[in-house]
């Protein structure tokens, strides 16, 4: 078990981007969290969390291109059958958590009729008509959405430790940089478990 | 590769170790440990207890009971809507669109402070109207008005502390006065913006009113100098006299509205380098320079209901491009409790408002 054949990665572009989803994810959730709960700090964050939120919008949208039209590496031999099942439908949740997430806070500042300001002075059109009940339920999806999330990264994040750590699968490094040395390639040949 | 087992069964592998279980599940436990802890954290379920929005709505139901459906302060009320004509002398201060010669749309919305959608009409209370300037554009200009000289409060502890002191005691229909002694011992602040305050008692009605924005805000212009403001707008009508009960201050408002459009002007007060920007209980010098920017014109009066003014959050930093806020620590506050306010009354079917404009008699 201890030396896994190193696992096909995923290509230069597709990691940075996955890299910069998570930081990027990370930090809208957060302050989403604190602003909502905060007074004085709460304009200046605000800003920030739009901003955050469009930003993780183009992001994924360029990545949802990028994945359609690059296959990913085949999945480490350790993941049996129903476990691919699993890893389809929890990329794709992902995915489809990540594009509404945005939507929903876009549409829900439209709702309440509000100018929806981003970069400091950016201003979007509006993407949904004046409407107190509509805001209402988009506030709400907002909240639920970002617990789902929270869950689905948790799963996320868990299951690849998991592998990594117990199965040494070695199924982290699909997604990480390499900044040493060059791999020894060598230690593809030596049998594995 | 070539040394997959064949029988890989459900995890694909052959069963780890009992060493790399442990391993892995105490990894996980770590991370789903800090993630939790951070969500708790973020959320101020741990940690020091501080004044968060939703303290403050707390607050307004312990003092005003819970008012579903309502706004949690200034909840009496009626919409309004009108229009203003820029003289375009505002443009020397800022780049808005709102300053350049013509006509913006506006709906506003006069209401009582408190948290009671039902209390009598006093004339005590203070009145507010809210405007938003160009809704639903890009470029809107929101801001919520008061009939007072200056705020009573010059932090959002002091705004909340008074609240609390002011709520009335069962039995005796007044609130605590040692309550509201010990607060204005510990806000002075408070204290001296009262003294102002009494020093310009209340107009006969909401037409004859003075409203000010209270709060200063930077306005640019288009060589991008940034000039301290406030603005207050003057009404240039009497009141009608308040008409008899529970009503008395929007009766006649809406009496007053149905004869004939109102009128304010909207007067930009110019602040020297050195006026206070972040304490709005402290006035500025008399004899600050002021620009007429233009006429504010109220015709019409609605019930307060969906699509119209009740609808909207006078959120004071919802600014066009041309005007920015100060240092002020009541704005980003005000945004903050005015949007938990929003999105609490949004989820809530609430009782007719009060004020019912087509039942007012001629």
């Amino acid at each position: 078990m201890s030396a896994a054949p190193e696992p096909g990665r995923f290509t230069a572009l597709s990691r940075a981007l996955h890299w910069l989803t998570a930081a990027l994810v990370f930090c809208a959730l957060f302050i989403g969290f604190v602003m909502v709960n905060s007074v004085g700090d709460y304009a200046a964050l605000i800003m920030i969390h739009r901003t955050l939120g469009v930003t993780i919008l183009v992001v994924v949208l360029v990545r949802v291109v990028n994945r359609l039209t690059h296959r990913a590496p085949p999945l480490p031999p350790t993941v049996g059958a129903l476990e691919r099942k699993i890893v389809v439908l929890s990329e794709l949740s992902l995915y489809a958590l990540l594009l509404a997430q945005p939507v929903i806070g876009w549409a829900m500042v439209s709702a309440a009729g509000n100018p929806v300001v981003v970069f400091g002075s950016l201003r979007l059109p509006r993407i949904a008509p004046f409407d107190a009940r509509l805001f209402w339920l988009l506030r709400q999806a907002h909240s639920v959405v970002a617990y789902a999330l929270m869950a689905a990264i948790a799963a996320h994040v868990s299951a690849i430790l998991l592998h990594t750590l117990t199965l040494r699968d070695r199924m982290i490094e699909r997604m990480t940089f390499r900044f040493g040395p060059k791999d020894d390639r060598s230690r593809l040949d030596i049998p594995g478990s | 590769m070539t040394n997959q087992p064949e029988d890989a069964g459900r995890w694909g592998a052959a069963r780890p170790g009992r060493r790399d279980v442990l391993r892995g599940a105490a990894v996980v436990c770590a991370f789903l440990a800090a993630d939790l802890g951070a969500l708790l954290y973020a959320n101020k379920w741990i940690g020091p207890a501080r004044l968060t929005p939703r303290v403050f709505l707390d607050g307004f139901a312990t003092v005003f009971g819970r008012q579903p459906g309502f706004r949690k302060n200034h909840a009496k009320g009626v919409a309004v809507a009108g229009y203003f004509d820029s003289n375009g002398n505002g443009r020397t201060l800022s780049k808005a669109a709102v300053f350049v010669p013509g006509r913006t749309p506006v709906i506003g919305r006069f209401s009582l402070a408190g948290g009671n959608p039902h209390a009598a009409d006093a004339s005590s209370t203070a009145r507010g109207l809210g405007l938003v300037f160009g809704f639903p554009g890009e470029e809107q200009w929101r801001m919520a008005t008061l009939n007072l000289p200056v705020f009573p409060d010059n932090s959002p502890q002091g705004f909340y502390d008074r609240l609390i002191a002011s709520a009335v005691l069962p039995g005796t229909g007044k609130p605590d006065p040692t309550a509201m002694a010990r607060f204005l011992a510990a806000h002075p602040e408070t204290a001296r913006a009262m003294d102002i305050v009494k020093q310009h008692p209340p107009t006969p009605g909401f037409a004859d009113s003075v409203y000010s924005g209270l709060n200063a805000f930077y306005f640019v212009n288009e060589s991008a100098a940034r000039t301290p403001v406030r603005w207050s707008l003057t009404p240039l009508q009497q009141a009608l006299p308040p008409a008899s009960g529970p009503d008395a201050l929007f009766d006649a408002l809406v009496r007053q509205l149905r004869a004939g459009p109102l009128r304010w002007r909207l007067v930009l007060t110019v602040g020297a380098p050195d006026d206070p920007t972040r304490d709005a209980t402290l006035p500025w010098p008399a004899g600050r320079r002021s620009v007429d920017a233009g006429l504010l014109t109220l015709d019409s009066v609605e019930t307060d209901a969906p699509g119209d003014a009740r609808d909207i959050n006078f959120d004071p930093l919802v600014l066009p491009a041309g005007i920015e806020p100060s240092d002020d620590p009541l704005l980003s506050a005000r945004s903050a409790v005015y949007a938990a306010s929003y999105r609490r009354r949004t989820g809530e079917t609430g009782s007719p408002p009060a004020v019912q404009v087509d039942k007012v008699a001629l």
